[in-house]
This record gives C-alpha cells, structure tokens and sequence, in this order.
C-alpha cells in the first residue's frame, strides 16, 4: 500500500492505495463518487472521464498512486460550475441521453468542448466526441445539445451586433 | 480488467529512475503518462514487479530550444504540442500530428517519450519523428546515448531500449522556413489507431527529401531520399514502396499504405 494525497472536488483527501488500483475504483469504492462510470477500462469508451488538474482524462488508465498532489474533479463535483448547469439543461432538452451510463464522461468531454473551442461547429464537435461512446442515442441529440450551448453562449457574446467583428 | 499488483515508484531524477530499473531487471517498466501503458496492465498483456513513474522527474517534463533543433522531454504531452505550449520545429507538423492522436482525454496525458517506447506501429510518433530525422536520448546504468528515431523502434512493441536504460528526450531538427510536409492517416473512426500512415518532409533549403509509410507490421519504413515522389509517382510506383515497406504479401494493407503515402503526397502545400 502507497499512500497518497490529492484533492478530490476541492477537497484534501489522504487516503492508503494498493499501486494497481485505478483513479476510477478509487473514486468509487473508496471515496463513494458513484457518479463515474465504468466501461471498457482500457481507455477506449470515454465512460469514466474525469477532470485531472484542469483537463479531460480517462480515470481508468490513471492509477491513483500516479495522482498524488493531482487535483481530481468528478461530476459530482460540477454542481456548480455554470457551463454544466447550461449543459445539464440542453442535455435535457436534447434528449442527449437514455441510459446515462455515458453522461458523466459525456458531459465533462462536452464542457472542455465548450471551454476549448468556443468556435467549433458540427463536424468539430463530433471528432471531439469520437472519444465517447453512447450506445442509446446515435449521438445527435448530443451533438445538438453541445451546438445549443456554444450557440447560446456566442450570442450572448455579441449581443445585436451580427456584423461586429470578434 | 484489473492489473495485477505490482509495485511503485515516482523518483524525482532521471539517475535514479535508472537504478530503480536496472535494480528490477525484467521485472522492471518505467511509465509515463500510462495511456498505452495503462490497457496494457489492466488487460494483464504486461504484469510486471515494479513500475518507475517518470512523471515527478522535471528534466523529462521541460522543452529547450537551440538554433537547430528543439528538445521535447520524454513526459510532454501530446496536449502540450497539439496547444502549441511547447515549440514546433516542423512548423505546424507536429502540432497536426498530435491533434489527431487519439482522443483529447488521452492526448491529455500520453507523451511523445512513452508514445515512441512503447512502439506500436500504428501509433504516430514512431513515424512522424523517424520522418522528421529526429534524434532519441536515453539514459542508463552506463551513461547517455542518442540513436536516430527511424532506428529506435526495431520491431512491433519492440526498440532498442535495454534494461535499466530510459528515454529522456527527443531532439528534432528544426525544418527551414520553405519547408513543406504533409501527412495522412487512415482510421476507421478519428482517434482510432490507424490502419495506414504516410508522411512527406520537403525541405529545399537543407537539401533533404523524406517520406515514410508508416502503421506496418514492423518498424516504420523511411526513404531518406524520396526526391523522387515529388514528380508526382504513379500508382505503380507508390505500390512498389508499400512492397519495399515489406507489404507484398496483403493486397488490401499495400494498397491502403500507397494510397496514404499518395494523400500525404497531395497535402504538401504548393
């Protein structure tokens, strides 16, 4: 057993890790954070997506050891982060999801989108999205919810002015 | 999907990261950004006894710049390249290469170092740095040596890494201002590994033509003079390199691997 500290949502936690388990099953078994799915656990099905230090990673393939002094953030740590409010919501108006075992993962990739590339259209969205898979929805309510958002999100950055330059 | 235990260590120096595996012999496998490294384990295809996290070593996290060439340590990121923090000495190649690597959740976390060591064919920098004419750095028990990136991966999973020794680094020679290169890939799905690579460095001012077929079922396959792609080859003749590439035997994988070496050929800007 290695022990370890890293924030978990804000929060310092130490805790006493076996080398071999994951960032997933710690945050699962050991810290309760059900709200990250397991897929593949081999980094193919984006399911267990997490923020680690500020960006996207597949919390299977991270092993917790690795993360010491990392800064974890899981979905249920996005309660009030206002661009996941805004995702929540079109996510609900888009039937983005019927099973929801790939909206965690789903909804962390959603929100670097919209905070990467404020200006990525439908085609861009769906590359950014290939590194999650939703058996449910054929991906275009996912899609449209993701447009939904950038799009809401530019107007009001240019509010009545169409012909202004950015 | 669990790997089996082994156990860890996160030294903060390249010299002892070295002692740490030359001590584990066999048993031993350093790890970076664990993105190929990590299905491994969980598939149980690799157990080994310890695992020496490159990670905490600031010398492989740093980038430096000379005249002619920059330096990438082992532990950059793919992200790191691709959101151009670090410099590109191929004037925007290396940045394209490694957007389209994987997934951004992976590109997060994978780095050129434990991408190029773990030498799977189809991966990119094993090809787009053997294109490149780069230069490897690895560090063990008995001291540094360099050895060209088109002759570090020796095989599938397979290079010329010994036991105990580490990469450090990557030197790539910086591409002249009228360089021209293109690059394609074949996936089935973006970010899936590809099928097929094909890459072409032009670069008048250094009197160098290179090109590369890449994702083989071996090492990646450079021409180190490939002037004379640039008059426009026929079929027959990108068919022949997917041969040379040692290719022959599968009509389907010779065709694709002419076909993207072809594509590669298209995107050098006029």
């Amino acid at each position: 057993m290695t022990r370890i500290a890293l924030t978990i949502n804000g929060r310092p936690v130490k805790a006493e890790v076996e080398p071999r388990t994951h960032l997933a099953d710690f945050l699962r078994e050991a810290q309760a954070l059900t709200g990250t799915n397991l897929g593949c656990e081999h980094g193919v099905c984006g399911a267990c997506t997490i923020e680690i230090d500020g960006a996207p990673a597949r919390s299977c393939i991270a092993y917790a050891v690795a993360c010491e002094g990392a800064s974890v953030r899981t979905i249920e740590g996005f309660d009030d982060d206002a661009v996941m409010a805004e995702l929540r919501a079109a996510f609900t108006a888009e039937h983005a999801l019927q099973c929801g075992y790939c909206t965690s993962g789903m909804l962390i990739t959603a929100r670097d989108i919209v905070l990467r590339l404020p200006a990525a259209d439908e085609a861009r969205i769906r590359k950014e999205l290939a590194g999650n898979l939703c058996r449910c929805t054929g991906y275009v309510g996912i899609v449209r919810a993701v447009q939904r958002v950038l799009s809401a999100r530019r107007s009001a950055a240019t509010p009545n002015r169409p012909d202004t330059p950015a | 999907m669990k790997a089996a235990p082994f156990d860890y260590a996160r030294p903060r120096d390249v010299g002892e990261a070295v002692k740490l595996l030359a001590g584990a012999g066999e048993g031993g496998k350093p790890m970076a950004g664990s993105q190929s490294l990590g299905p491994m384990l969980n598939l149980r295809l690799v157990q080994p006894a310890l695992i020496v996290d490159l990670r905490g070593i600031e010398e492989l996290r740093a980038t430096s710049e000379t005249t002619d060439a920059v330096v990438f340590g082992a532990c950059v990121t793919h992200a790191d390249i691709e959101d151009a923090r670090v410099p590109d000495p191929a004037r925007g190649l290396m940045r394209e290469v490694a957007s389209n690597i994987a997934y951004r959740a992976v590109r997060n976390r994978g780095t050129i170092g434990g991408s190029l060591s773990h030498a799977d064919p189809a991966a990119d920098w094993p090809s787009a740095l053997a294109l490149l004419g780069a230069t490897v750095i690895l560090e063990g028990p008995g001291g540094r040596r360099e050895v060209p990136a088109e002759k570090f991966v020796t095989g599938v999973f397979e290079t010329v890494l010994r036991t105990g020794e580490v990469l450090v680094g990557v030197r790539v020679p910086k591409v002249s201002r009228r360089a021209r290169t293109g690059y394609w890939k074949f996936c089935r799905k973006p970010g899936e590994f590809p099928q097929a690579i094909g890459g072409v460095l032009d670069d008048p001012e250094r009197g160098t033509v290179r090109a590369v077929i890449g994702a083989t079922r071996g090492p990646p396959h450079v021409l180190g003079d490939a002037r004379a792609l640039l008059s426009r080859p026929g079929d027959a003749a990108l068919l022949a390199l997917a041969d040379a590439a040692a290719l022959a035997d599968d009509a389907y994988d010779r065709q694709l691997h002419a076909v993207a070496l072809r594509r590669a050929l298209e995107r050098l800007p006029a």
